[in-house]
């Protein structure tokens, strides 16, 4: 069952599952998701982590930060994990070996965009398939954090990373960040959403439908790294809300496949430039040589609103 | 606790979060726990801070913003009151003085040897508009 959470005050009661003294940067927005998504709900949580940040810095020897079960097995396993231990809970369930079985009980799996876009998203395809009852939260900082910051199929076009990077001969990444919520989208989960922790409400609303959802949900949540975004730890909230006031991060959530629905429009929509702006991976961009990719980033973002709205509009 | 060096460490490893069974930690107050000593909320961040959050009670509209962005699950909370900052696991990266709304904010960073009180006495005075 889902607590109502109307407001900040309410949401404030409740006992955290996370603990500090866990070792991601300061600033970081994925402990920012994961505290929201303990928050949102009191029914009891097996959750699962691929190998990345959120693993590394939250289960470092001989301390764990986690107050619910769970679990860190390799770079691709999260949904693998959590869809076995879904799978064995209903059987025990059915054969009535269950210590507690009307506890109410979620299962989550947490991976990094390295992690859900590249190395794990086969398995991640086939527990969707399958049909398990979870939801998978891929923290989607855009870049290979742990391992010193290199591209994934999730960094967008002009961010210097150490494996594409900026200088004389090239302007950073040169490829289009993967549509990952479209690809989750067309294997007809029963809800897949985008979200920004940022916008709380938003998101606590989504969480919370994706844990009710019975099936396999897919929620990507935009999560601003300091350290490889490169801006001032205090600046995560801040960026965050220019990332969805520029309709770089569109919010926004698919049912069956089907139905999209747009779940928040800015009043006043930024630039991309006012995005790019504000982060140490595109500087680069603001050369005379470089302008291009600034025009060619607007032009995808507004091609993209575009495509979500008439989505939208089409209810196809 | 015991430390134990990479080579004993046996593979595949449990860490417990509390030294007695808790059925559902979500009921359960942080202050009534019991907490095991490999649960990382009896491990200090402290040292990682140049600057600190400071606090003003005075000023502070308990809007919880601050509560519900902080990264180290260190603003405390109880009862929708926000009751203080918890220093042991504070990184001090200063979220919570950005998003805090009030004029002037109820939380400011000063430097990490600064005493709170001689902090508190210096605040500076509301801002007017276009200030
Ligand atoms: S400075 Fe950062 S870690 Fe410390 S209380 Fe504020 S938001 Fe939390
Ligand atoms: S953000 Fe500021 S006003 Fe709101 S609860 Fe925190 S300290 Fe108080």
């Amino acid at each position: 069952m889902s607590k109502t959470i109307k407001n900040l005050k309410q949401f404030s009661t409740a006992n955290e599952r996370f603990e500090g003294a866990h070792l991601l940067c300061p600033g970081c927005a994925h402990s920012m998701i994961v505290r929201e998504l303990m928050n949102c709900t009191e029914d009891n949580l097996v959750l699962s982590t691929n190998t990345g940040c959120l693993e590394v810095s939250t289960a470092v020897y001989p301390y764990t930060s986690w107050d619910s079960s769970w679990i860190h097995i390799g770079f691709e396993n999260a949904a693998t994990a959590v869809a076995g231990a879904e799978a064995m809970y209903n059987a025990k369930k059915r054969k009535g070996t269950l210590p507690n079985p009307d506890a109410p009980v979620k299962f989550v799996a947490f991976g990094g965009d390295g992690s859900t876009y590249d190395i794990g998203f086969q398995w991640l395809s086939g527990a969707v398939e399958r049909g398990h009852d979870f939801t998978y939260i891929c923290l989607d900082n855009e870049v290979y954090a742990n391992t010193g910051g290199q591209r994934s199929s999730s960094t967008p076009i002009g961010a210097s990373t150490t494996t594409s990077p900026a200088g004389r001969v090239s302007y950073g990444e040169k490829k289009m960040k993967k549509d990952i919520v479209g690809i989750m989208g067309a294997h007809g989960a029963p809800y897949v959403a985008q979200v920004a922790p940022n916008k709380w409400k938003d998101m606590v609303k989504k969480l919370q439908k994706s844990l009710e959802t019975e099936g396999p949900c897919f929620i990507n949540a935009m999560s601003a790294c300091t350290t490889e975004w490169k801006f001032d730890p205090k600046d995560t909230i801040s960026v965050s809300d220019v990332a969805v006031d520029s309709l770089v991060f569109p919010l926004y959530e698919i049912i069956d496949g089907k139905e999209l629905n747009i779940t928040y429009r800015p009043k006043n929509i930024l630039p991309v430039r006012d995005y790019l702006g504000i982060q140490g991976r595109f500087k680069h961009l603001f050369k005379p040589e470089n302008q291009h990719v600034i025009e060619q980033w607007q032009k995808d973002v507004d091609a993209r609103w575009e495509y979500l709205q008439r989505r939208e509009e089409a209810r196809v | 606790m015991q430390k134990v060096g990479w080579d004993e460490v046996s593979a595949g490893t449990i860490l417990d979060s509390f030294s007695q069974e808790v059925d559902n930690s979500a009921l359960v107050r942080p202050e009534d726990r019991p907490y095991a000593d490999t649960n990382s909320y009896t491990a200090s961040v402290a040292d990682w801070r140049v600057l600190k959050p400071v606090y003003n009670r005075d000023i502070c509209i308990d809007c919880q913003n601050c509560w519900v962005f902080c990264p180290d699950t260190s603003i405390i909370s109880r009862d929708k009151k926000m009751i203080g900052i918890d220093y042991d696991h504070c990184k001090g990266c200063g979220v919570c003085v950005e998003v805090c709304p009030t004029n002037p904010k109820s939380l400011l960073m000063f430097a990490e040897q600064d005493d709170n009180e001689e902090a508190l006495s210096q605040w500076p005075e509301k801002k007017k508009k276009g200030e």
